[in-house]
């Protein structure tokens, strides 16, 4: 965390379903299926509500907090 | 007595609103109170049609017997699957039966009910939900505010809303939102709905007057019954919504402004949107990580052909569940094929690069709201008149 740019943190929460339209439900369900493969954790479709889950950071806390 | 038409109706929940008003205002709970109220009103629903009455009786059976079963044993896929088909199936049975013309088991609110129900079996297998008392559960399904056609809650907010602790003014503040809720709901049904109705008057085309008038009539007809629909389902909403306010439950909302959305994509999270919402997350969410999972489609064009296919089966079943006819297959295939298209061109180098800007915007919301009002003249089987003739 401490190396990170001001440009990579302010990325990092960046909303990405309404700042940038990058989450649509389609990007949803291959981040969801991506985060299973890669970590062996599955959320499903309605678990989390998109306010929680919508920034680069909400995504690493809802994955380590499954990962703990 | 029909809901949110029969003065009775209204009467009746003038009556049950006082009640909630003297016990919420007080800081009770209204868990109780809403329930045995919401039996009141499913009999009196029910009282001059007895036969469905039994029906939705054996269905809010069988509905609690597969929920409580599940939730005995969630992670069995076995025990899932059977739940969800025998939950559904009623559903089924009532379509196919509407569709050949045949009485069969269907009664008001079937439709509504099964999406309340399947909601917490797949829920319940997820993990998501782990018990819900029995009162909780047959107040979820049964909830008169939305037993007959929506707003589709959800039952993890649902119970929430009846456990939680509210003070004096924050009931009040819903209260008093609730009762503006029913008031404009009846201002949009009630009048401007039943205006517009008056002026809806569908005919096969003429070949007789001139093609020019009889297209401008036809494109009124199609305009006026999209008003219509809209006044209508928006007005009965809202009233839905405001009834539950009352009752202590926020139901979510069911429209927001459709007819200013810029392009399908956003029509759809603007009209009927607790329909719309629940399929995204029940059908189409649930169909795409299928098909990402066991790589249906390969190549760069993987991603964007998953979600067009899902999309397609989405809005076909979404058709489908407004009934087994030419007019609402049709109806729901357009749509389907209307979001899968936006897809591609959502993709393309000129969207990206213009879609914020004044003029796509405005041509891309006059063209929207074309394909709207005609996917509205499907629905509606204006154009299956044309197409068939006098």
């Amino acid at each position: 965390m401490t190396t990170m740019t001001h440009e990579e943190l302010e990325s990092r929460m960046l909303d990405l379903l309404e700042d940038i339209c990058l989450l649509d439900s389609m990007a949803a369900v291959e981040l969801l299926v991506s985060i299973e493969d890669e970590f062996g954790v599955s959320i499903a479709p309605t678990e989390v509500p998109r306010n929680e889950m919508n920034t680069v950071n909400l995504i690493i806390e809802q994955v380590e907090k499954r990962m703990a | 007595m029909s809901f949110y038409s029969d003065a009775s109706f209204f009467v009746v929940l003038a009556v049950i609103i006082c009640g909630a008003a003297i016990l919420g205002l007080s800081g009770r709970s209204l868990r109780g109170y809403g329930f045995c109220a919401s039996v009141v009103m499913l009999v009196c629903l029910f009282l001059r049609e007895p036969t469905q009455g039994m029906w939705a009786a054996a269905f809010l059976a069988l509905a609690c017997g597969c929920a409580q079963a599940l939730m005995s044993r969630p992670k069995s896929k076995l025990l899932f699957v059977t739940t969800l088909l025998l939950t559904i199936a009623p559903l089924v049975a009532v379509k196919v039966c509407g569709a050949m013309s045949v009485a069969s088991i269907g009664f008001i609110g079937i439709s509504y009910l099964t999406f309340r129900a399947v909601q917490v079996l797949v829920e319940t297998h997820d993990g998501l939900i782990e018990r819900m008392s029995l009162l909780d559960y047959l107040y979820f399904v049964a909830f008169f505010p939305t037993f007959t056609s929506g707003p589709i809650d959800r039952s993890r907010r649902f119970v929430e809303d009846l456990h939680a602790t509210r003070s004096r003014d924050e009931y009040a503040g819903m209260l008093g939102r609730g009762i503006l809720l029913i008031l404009a709901g009846m201002v949009y049904k009630m009048v401007i709905a039943a205006v517009l109705y008056g002026q809806y008057n569908p005919t096969a085309f003429v070949s007789t007057v001139p093609f020019h008038n009889e297209l401008v009539h036809q494109v009124k007809t199609a305009y006026v019954y999209g008003l219509y629909l809209f006044f209508d389902f928006a007005g009965y909403s809202m009233m839905a919504m405001g009834a539950g306010y009352c009752l202590g439950v926020r139901v979510p909302r069911n429209f927001r402004a459709p007819f200013a959305a810029i392009d399908i994509r956003d029509f759809w999270n603007r009209w009927h949107i607790t329909l719309s919402w629940w399929l995204r997350d029940f059908v189409f969410m649930r169909l795409a990580r299928t098909m990402v999972r066991h790589h249906v489609f390969k190549g760069k064009k993987a991603r964007l052909r998953t979600s067009q296919v899902a999309m397609v089966a989405n809005m076909l079943l979404m058709g489908a569940w407004h009934g087994l006819t030419a007019d609402y297959l049709l109806y729901g295939l357009y749509h389907g094929v209307l979001l899968a298209a936006f897809e591609w061109w959502s993709k393309t180098k000129f969207y990206k690069r213009h879609h914020m800007g004044v003029c796509y915007r405005l041509v891309s919301w006059f063209v929207t709201m074309q394909l709207v009002f005609l996917g509205f003249a499907l629905f509606s089987g204006q154009i299956s008149l044309i197409v068939r003739g006098a």
